[in-house]
């Protein structure tokens, strides 16, 4: 293994950049890639003054991984992936909002691009493997026959919430060098490796998205595609159908969002109105009580059984069902479908959100994954 | 490194490399001086001049230097003053984005075979049409264009592909402009010129002191231009042969490959080949690992490939230019090389084939 070419994803972020350093320290044979995501003068509406950096694919962030890979003596190349990101991630993206759901774009990043698309290019270039700055373990289990993934041993940085899709054969390929690390472990050994992003900020929010405004870049999206606004607005109503407002397009809501509905309760009581729930085939937005956000179970679908394989019987687990979410101790129900799994929680979750994934957990051992439907 | 991007850049010859770090260490003097060491460096100079009009068969008088063809470009259109101007689908970026940032301009369409239509330029003059701009020789697939001058309007012609790489006369192709640049053949980085025909009027860009006859202020690179002197002093690469070699080696190795602008008359270095069913870009890289150097597509301000817009110009579908690699010979390459290249390039297209869920054929 040790001649097996590794191809490292390189961000030009310290993780990744550290990741190279690293395996290039072990002596392994490497070849550095930037993936070209999204170009970042598209929708010139969203663009700001100031810095790019830390958003995907600005020039600041190829300079940088350029020259962590200059230092480090590997070949180094950018390679175009904006086509598949588009189709696979963006328009998903948007789509997703205008059906009512919030989704995760990260996810479908990684099972569609990252460990999609940039392994075909490393097998194209002969590369037998790819390693990436994300903060998970894998590990093969002789008994089951599987790989095995498990949350990054720092879990504030813990990114097993985002690659709950990833394929048996995917994982066999994948090098973590960072799973058994803590962040401020990563920075420290960044400068003593003297890597030039050592203390180079995280990049926090989705990346293609300026500044986290979601709901801009959406309205710039149909502006530059020509879709019309009309397809999107609505009404804002409470649970017993009275209308309370308008509003301007389904993507600017979330469900358990409290912050910019613009409506007081028809109701006497002066508890404050949450989205409980939006609704794409009226365009109507619903809201609630905040105990009226609570759920005691949900469907997941499209489950990708990561670590272990379908479960036939019922099975005690923690699920996670937002990425900052504590996870929640639950039963799982299989279903007639391996693909869809029942999940009732020992306590009533608040904001279970359509669109999000519901990510199955036995302490750090990742069980499987699905879509909240 | 086996280089075969010749028409990106090519090596420096030796006796060019002789001439820049001899002049760059001796020759201190500014051309616009009075005294000898001024002279002296003007000597270098105007000796180069007159190695580029021998190169380009016209008077030195007429050869203005520039940093390089991009600045030539860019000095025949924003020198040529307001108006209108024709230009084509295939040009450099230097030509194509000058012409948009000038202002009014109509960009012609080519044939597949990359060949722009005489009668296509002559339909879309006006008669406030000020410029007509056609390259020489394109960079992608190496087509040589039929230049046609039309009475009253200038003709600039983006030479830097086809300067110094085949015979060049700027007399009998009737250009009033032609660009060139050292680094296309085996000169240094950062040096060209602009040859600008007797009694044309152009306005320069660079605004300052009185060099190149008030065309082009700015003291002369005077150890760049002595080094493009002797590049273009070089007798041409006749590579022909093993451009040959390597097309027919291609074509009879390697299922599905098509030569792309084949029946056109093109540079006897460059062969443009699309190899249906794989990225070209992932074979680029996967050549480069192996020590080869070629080229696929344009790389954007990131360093990432986008499909050519030559060959989608010719109507090739994005996936049929993501397929497309250049092959560009230079002086330096052999026979041994030529074969390497194929046999390490069988191996890969074959590998990429074998991965590529939209190839059958294999």
């Amino acid at each position: 293994m040790p001649d097996e070419l590794i191809a490292v994803a390189m961000s030009g972020g310290v993780d990744s950049s550290t990741v190279a350093a690293l395996l290039k320290r072990e002596g392994r044979a490497l070849v550095g890639m930037t993936m070209q995501l999204w170009n970042q003068r598209r929708l010139p509406q969203l663009q700001s003054e100031g810095p790019a950096t830390g958003r995907c694919c600005s020039l600041d962030d190829v300079y940088d991984a350029r020259a962590v890979a200059a230092q480090l003596d590997i070949p180094y190349y950018v390679v175009n992936f904006e086509d598949r990101f588009e189709q696979t991630v963006v328009r998903p993206f948007v789509e997703e909002y205008l059906h009512g759901r919030t989704p995760i774009p990260c996810t479908l990043c990684n099972n569609h691009v990252k460990f999609d698309q940039f392994l075909e290019m490393a097998d194209g270039v002969g590369a037998s493997h790819i390693a990436t700055g994300h903060y998970a373990r894998v590990n093969y289990n002789e008994r089951s026959g599987r790989y095995e993934m498990r949350q990054g041993r720092d879990l504030g940085k813990d990114q097993t919430y985002f690659l709950f899709g990833l394929q048996q054969e995917q994982l066999a390929r994948t090098l973590f060098p960072l799973g058994h690390m803590t962040k401020p472990e990563v920075r420290v050994l960044a400068a003593s490796l003297g890597i030039a992003t050592a203390t180079k900020h995280d990049s926090q929010e989705i990346c293609f998205v300026p500044n986290g405004d979601y709901a801009a870049f959406i309205d710039a999206y149909f502006a530059e595609q020509g879709i019309s606004r009309d397809a999107v607005q609505g009404e804002v109503v409470d649970t017993a159908g009275n209308v309370l407002a308008a509003h301007d397009g389904v993507h600017h809501f979330t469900v358990g969002q409290r912050k910019g509905l613009h409506v007081s309760p028809k109701t006497t009581d002066h508890e404050p109105l949450y989205v409980i729930a939006t609704n794409s085939l009226t365009q109507q937005v619903v809201v609630g009580h905040n105990d009226e956000l609570l759920r005691a179970a949900l469907i997941a679908k499209d489950v990708n059984w990561v670590s272990i394989a379908p479960i036939t019987e019922p099975r005690p687990a923690q699920v996670k069902i937002r990425n900052r979410h504590q996870p929640a101790p639950a039963t799982l129900y299989p279903t007639a479908d391996p693909a869809r799994v029942e999940v009732r929680f020992d306590q009533p979750q608040r904001a279970v959100t359509p669109g999000q994934a519901a990510v199955m957990y036995d302490s750090d051992l990742v069980l499987a994954g699905g879509w909240i439907e | 490194m086996l280089y075969f991007d010749n028409n990106a850049t090519t090596p420096i010859a030796p006796e060019v490399l002789a001439v820049l770090q001899q002049v760059q260490a001796e020759v201190y003097g500014n051309p616009s001086s009075i005294h000898r060491a001024g002279q002296e460096a003007r000597r270098c100079v105007e000796t180069a001049r007159a190695q580029v009009a021998q190169l380009l068969g016209c008077d030195p008088k007429e050869i203005v230097f520039t940093s390089g063809g991009t600045e030539a470009d860019n000095l025949a259109i924003f020198g040529a003053g307001p108006g209108h101007i024709v230009t084509t689908a295939i040009e450099h970026p230097a030509v194509l984005s000058a012409a948009h940032a000038h202002g009014d301009c109509t960009v012609v369409p080519v044939s597949s075979d990359c060949l722009v239509d005489p009668d296509d330029i002559r339909r879309a003059l006006r008669p406030d049409t000020r410029l007509v701009s056609v390259m020489h020789a394109n960079n992608e697939t190496g087509a040589i264009q039929t230049l046609v001058r039309h009475e009253g309007i200038l003709f600039h012609s983006d030479g830097v592909q086809a300067a110094g790489r085949m015979p060049v006369n700027v007399r009998e192709l009737g250009v009033d402009l032609y660009s060139i640049t050292a680094h296309k053949f085996n000169g240094p980085k950062g040096v060209g010129a602009l040859y600008v025909r007797d009694g044309v009027k152009l306005a320069p860009m660079l605004h300052g002191g009185r060099h190149e006859r008030e065309r082009r202020a700015g003291t002369e690179n005077v150890a760049g231009i002595a080094a493009l002197g002797a590049a273009a002093a070089l007798p041409l690469p006749n590579v022909k042969a093993l451009r040959d070699r390597l097309e027919q080696g291609i074509l009879a190795r390697i299922p599905h490959a098509i030569v792309n602008s084949a029946a056109a008359p093109r540079m006897n270095n460059t062969s443009n080949i699309r190899f249906e069913g794989i990225e070209g870009e992932s074979l680029v890289i996967a050549l480069d690992l192996a020590g080869i150097a070629v080229s696929t597509g344009a790389a954007c301000s990131s360093g990432a490939v986008h499909p050519s817009h030559v060959l989608t110009a010719m109507g090739l579908t994005p996936a049929q230019a993501k397929c497309s690699m250049r092959f560009s010979l230079g002086r330096f390459n052999t026979e041994q090389q030529v074969d390497t290249l194929l046999d390490t390039l069988e191996k890969a297209v074959a590998r990429l084939r074998k991965l590529s869920p939209v190839y059958t054929n294999a």
